[in-house]
């Protein structure tokens, strides 16, 4: 939203360069919409599964990147145990990454891999019951009967 | 996060991502997908979320590969695409 009237304006070098500084997100992107593509356009059950694990971790690694700084430490106060009197400095939020998106993420990978195992149990069943793994197999199977 | 550490573990989740969904043999899969994850919980650590790392190692690494494992070994290997 604030870059949208600047790149308008630019020249070409610095659209490019504008594009090439956040590589990150592009690959991101990338990363998003591979798994799309598995959960939409493979025919193996198990591919799809494994493609919505793709999206899943995309959108984590999306989430995780946005809480990063440059020049940072991890969000661990130091020297905490020091002196607590009037000598003690204060906290700056500055010098630590973010930890809010990390704790919420730590909730979606739990998430993650609940609804794995659930999809794993139903893929299990349907091919106990109709012997394939292969969505266009089993949906001649289903048309027969 | 420095990009000379950066650009070869993304390439390599990209690589992993495509292998993945593309090889035609579903324990192949369940282990390329397994070494995606561990490279997504390097990316992690590289940007300093040190916690999501290792759980991402146990929980994404470790226990979904075992799951895929599993589930391929009571299912069947072959898979047309």
């Amino acid at each position: 939203m604030r870059y949208a009237p600047c790149v308008l304006i630019l020249p070409m070098s610095d659209l490019i360069t504008h594009i090439v500084a956040n590589y990150n997100y592009w690959i991101y992107i990338t990363l998003m919409m591979i798994g799309l593509y598995a959960i939409i356009a493979k025919n193996n059950l198990v591919k799809k599964i494994v493609g919505m694990n793709i999206f899943q971790t995309a959108i984590i690694l999306f989430y995780i990147s946005i809480g990063a700084k440059k020049g940072a430490t991890i969000p661990i106060i130091e020297h905490a145990h020091g002196d607590h009197g009037a000598g003690s400095s204060a906290v700056h939020a500055i010098e630590y990454i973010n930890p809010l998106p990390h704790v919420l993420m730590l909730t979606a990978i739990v998430v993650a891999v609940a609804t794995l195992g659930v999809a794993l149990a139903l893929a299990l069943k349907v091919y106990q019951q109709y012997n394939s793994l292969e969505e266009d197999e089993i949906l001649d199977q289903i048309r027969e009967k | 996060m420095t990009w000379q550490l950066d650009i070869p573990i993304l390439t390599l989740v990209v690589v992993c991502a495509i292998g993945a969904i593309t090889v035609k043999d579903l324990l192949g899969s369940a282990i390329l997908f397994g070494a995606y994850s561990f490279m997504m919980c390097l990316l992690w650590a590289i940007m300093g979320a040190v916690d999501v790392a290792f759980t991402e190692a146990s929980v994404g690494a470790g226990v979904s590969t075992v799951f895929f494992v599993a589930a391929v070994f009571r299912t069947t290997r072959r898979t047309k695409d």
